[in-house]
């Protein structure tokens, strides 16, 4: 059964399993310097390949963008 | 390096730190900060836009942390919670980067600080061993507790963010200067050239703004022209002005020797 994921803000469905790594690839953000909370915890980079995603997760996916 | 402003044990050649919001693309951004000779640049954290522009080359591309010192802020955030989050994944963006710049809003309109969320956020901060610069109102008791609690710098408002209407009460700037043990920078507010100059000339450590830079008709140009303003208004604050004498005018003539006149 799939998993509901909601990714800045908007709920998404997913095949599990779905880990971070796999998620950053489907967004296409592969290299890309990203910075991923998970309910509220960062996930280190260092984590994205152990760290699977259950249903009801909630994710935040940022990055520098321009500001004052 | 000669009078360098240090920060967290830190030394900066520039006293100019800038923004890298509302410029027409990133060409003009990158072409401005290199003219004002910034080495602290400011950036804001933002959700990504999922499965859009994933090509299109990113700020910290054009922008690479090798060269600039990034300085993440709260720009948009109103509670503590928020601040401290976004800069704890800030810091994990930057790769355990901790130089942050922490400001918690009161009001949209306004865009005023939250000074109790503000400290709040700063002790949360600091025990997780950032270093925090804090965008603050104008307050030197404000000032003082931040200080207290550790934050690295404080950063008052010279007008309200992005108003360009410059200084508006320089004796609470030098009233915090003079107390503080950190440096002391204004943020916010500056408009034009003059402005950084005063602010420097009131014996600020430094200056930070963005839309006094990016929103002139010539930002690379005017870039320039703060980054002059900031070096002269240094040079005259270290050089110590001369006293104000409004009722005695002294000419810098001789008077003797003068034509005309007996021996």
């Amino acid at each position: 059964m799939d998993i509901r994921l909601t990714i800045n803000g908007s709920e998404r469905r997913f095949v599990p399993p779905v880990t971070v790594r796999t998620l950053v690839g489907e967004m296409g953000m592969d290299g890309k310097r990203i910075a991923i909370e998970r309910n509220g915890e960062i996930v280190p980079r260092s984590r994205y390949d152990e760290t699977t995603l259950a249903d009801g997760d909630r994710l935040e996916v940022v990055v520098a963008v321009g500001g004052g | 390096m000669d009078d360098p402003l240090v920060i967290a044990g830190k030394p900066y050649s520039s006293r100019l730190l800038v923004g890298t919001g509302k410029y027409r693309d990133f060409a003009q951004t990158r072409e401005a900060i290199e003219a004002s000779g910034a080495q602290i640049v400011t950036v804001a954290i933002r959700r990504v836009n999922i499965g859009q522009n994933a090509n299109e080359p990113s700020l910290l591309e054009v922008l690479p942390p090798s060269r600039f010192t990034i300085l993440p802020n709260t720009a948009g955030c109103y509670t503590a919670q928020d601040a401290v989050r976004t800069l704890r994944l800030a810091r994990e963006l930057l790769d355990g980067h901790v130089l942050v710049k922490l400001e918690v809003l009161g009001d949209a309109e306004t865009l005023f600080p939250n000074m109790p969320e503000t400290i709040a956020a700063a002790k949360t901060l600091v025990a997780e061993g950032f270093q925090v610069m804090v965008y603050c109102s104008d307050d030197p008791i404000m000032a003082r507790m931040l200080e207290d609690i550790g934050c690295v710098a404080v950063m008052p408002l010279a007008s309200l963010i992005g108003s360009g209407m410059g200084i508006l009460n320089p004796w609470n700037l030098q009233i915090i200067r003079d107390r503080a043990k950190v440096p002391v920078l204004v943020d916010a507010g500056i408009g034009t050239a003059s402005d950084a100059a005063v602010a420097m000339e009131l014996g600020c450590d430094a200056v930070l703004m963005n839309t006094a830079i990016a929103g002139a008709r010539d930002p690379v140009r005017m870039a320039k022209a703060m980054k002059l303003a900031v070096a002269a208004g240094r040079e005259a604050w270290l050089a110590g002005r001369m006293p104000r004498k409004p009722y005695q005018a002294q000419a810098s003539s001789p008077a003797e020797g003068l034509i005309g006149r007996k021996p």
